[in-house]
């Protein structure tokens, strides 16, 4: 290492800062974006999961399964290369040629899709937690089946799989630096665009380092208060990781 | 819209994909082998009396959990030959990078699946004068490890999933050697089905098997 030039000022130097800059702003939006996809599917794949209907049931099992177990990079490259070629010729042909910002909505669409899995099981694993009781007592009460997921099963779910939930967001953060495969120029992507133009390869790398770590500590002291503030008294946290 | 399918080109680069998977196999057993003795050490670390030990061991799990893998391939696929002093193999700080990665996560459900443990356990062990090791070696380690076991299992058939990230070094495991011949002979829909295919079979069938083992084995 001792051959090593380092050469920090490169990092605020023209084009470069602007590059880091902007990697970390897609970084950011795809992961909010795709997590706006991920949580309200996720949910209902997740309560579908918990409901008396064989059909639902299946079905999202089936989802589950399916997401859960094709590699997320292999994901990737099927929503970008193959899923045009098996739609409606007029469709992949628009999703080709017109469609705004190809690779950048593609990353958000697959990891959306790839996250609702995982939100699916901790929405799942947080509503079997509540003891039947609940449930029943909901329907004893008069409340339709609907009503009570609205009302009983769902907001006590919520508030006992925070944490999971919390490293479900941290999880679609990070992959997002998945979307450098198909060309779209995110953080990761960009540090390693200025290795190679610049050979401060561990520089880039350590900014990129950074930005992901800070992030990451930002959320997580974020949902620790936002857990204090919305635990339910003498209640415990379920989940898998 | 299978009309144009053609499954001769699997047929005919059998014996490439075949290479392709042995790298990704190889590669995944070394890398859960490495990173579970690797997380063993560091959950021992962590749970043992000396504080800074302890604390060091939390720092490095939480801050190689809060990277991306590709940065962490990126970064020891660059740095492995510039501290060795030459040039090394991919596959070697690929490897590395992994075990590194991996060591993070195991170590947290070996540290989770001991602490899991009931303290009653522990002081009734004390209390029928077994010593530390036994109290480890009888008591604690044989619950710990039903509870972790099945979560190992689980982060390693995620790890399988996660070696085809070695297509950004451009290693030529599986997947990348399936995207060799996708773009080589314009063929993207077959290749990608087929690795999608392969991948979705072999992890379904071990999680399946994984929660067999876990209900059977449960506490």
């Amino acid at each position: 290492m001792g051959s090593y030039n380092w050469n920090w000022p490169i990092l605020v130097r023209e084009p470069y800062l602007g590059w880091i800059v902007s990697g970390f702003g897609k970084t950011i939006l795809i992961a909010v974006l795709a997590w706006a996809i991920a949580f309200p599917l996720g949910s209902a794949i997740g309560i579908a999961r918990t409901t008396e209907t064989r059909a639902l049931r299946f079905a999202a099992t089936l989802y589950v399964d399916v997401f859960r177990n094709i590699p997320l990079l292999v994901q990737m490259f099927l929503w970008y290369f193959v899923v045009p070629e098996l739609l409606p010729a007029d469709w992949g042909r628009w999703i080709k040629r017109d469609m705004p910002y190809p690779q950048f909505l593609t990353a958000v669409v697959c990891l959306g899709l790839y996250t609702a899995s995982r939100v699916a099981e901790q929405v799942r694993s947080g509503i079997e937690a509540i003891p039947r009781g609940q449930r029943y007592a909901g329907l004893a009460m008069g409340l339709t089946s609907l009503q009570v997921y609205r009302y009983v099963l769902v907001p006590v779910a919520y508030r006992t799989i925070i944490p999971p939930l919390t490293s479900d967001f941290l999880g679609v953060f990070k992959n997002s630096s998945l979307a450098l495969t198909i060309g779209v120029l995110e953080l990761t992507s960009q540090a390693r665009q200025i290795e190679e133009y610049t050979f401060a390869a561990f520089e880039a790398f350590t900014v990129a380092t950074v930005l992901y770590c800070l992030v990451t500590g930002l959320v997580i002291v974020v949902m620790r208060i936002i857990e204090a503030r919305t635990r339910i008294a003498g209640a415990i946290t379920v989940g898998a990781q | 819209m299978f009309g144009g399918f053609d499954f001769a080109i699997l047929w005919a680069n059998a014996s490439f994909l075949w290479n392709g998977m042995l790298l990704t196999m190889q590669l995944t057993a070394l890398a859960v082998t490495g990173g579970l003795l690797f997380g063993v050490i560091l959950a021992v670390l962590r749970l043992s009396r000396v504080r800074p030990l302890a604390w060091l061991v939390e720092g490095y799990v939480n801050f190689l959990r809060s990277m991306p893998l590709i940065l962490v391939i990126f970064w020891f696929y660059t740095l492995v030959p510039k501290l060795i002093g030459r040039p090394v193999s991919g596959f070697y700080s690929v490897l590395i990078a992994f075990v590194m990665f991996e060591a993070a996560y195991y170590s947290e459900i070996v540290r989770a699946g001991i602490s899991s443990v009931r303290r009653g356990q522990i002081a009734a062990a004390m209390a029928l004068g077994l010593t530390n090791l036994q109290a480890m070696r009888y008591v604690i380690l044989p619950q710990a490890v039903r509870n972790m076991v099945p979560v190992l299992l689980t982060q390693s058939i995620v790890m399988l999933q996660d070696t085809s990230l070695v297509y950004v070094v451009g290693l030529r495991d599986f997947l990348t050697s399936a995207d060799i011949v996708a773009s080589r002979d314009n063929r993207p829909t077959e290749l990608y089905m087929f690795v999608a295919l392969v991948f979705l079979v072999v992890c379904f069938s071990a999680s399946r098997l994984v929660n067999r083992l876990r209900r059977r084995y449960a506490l």
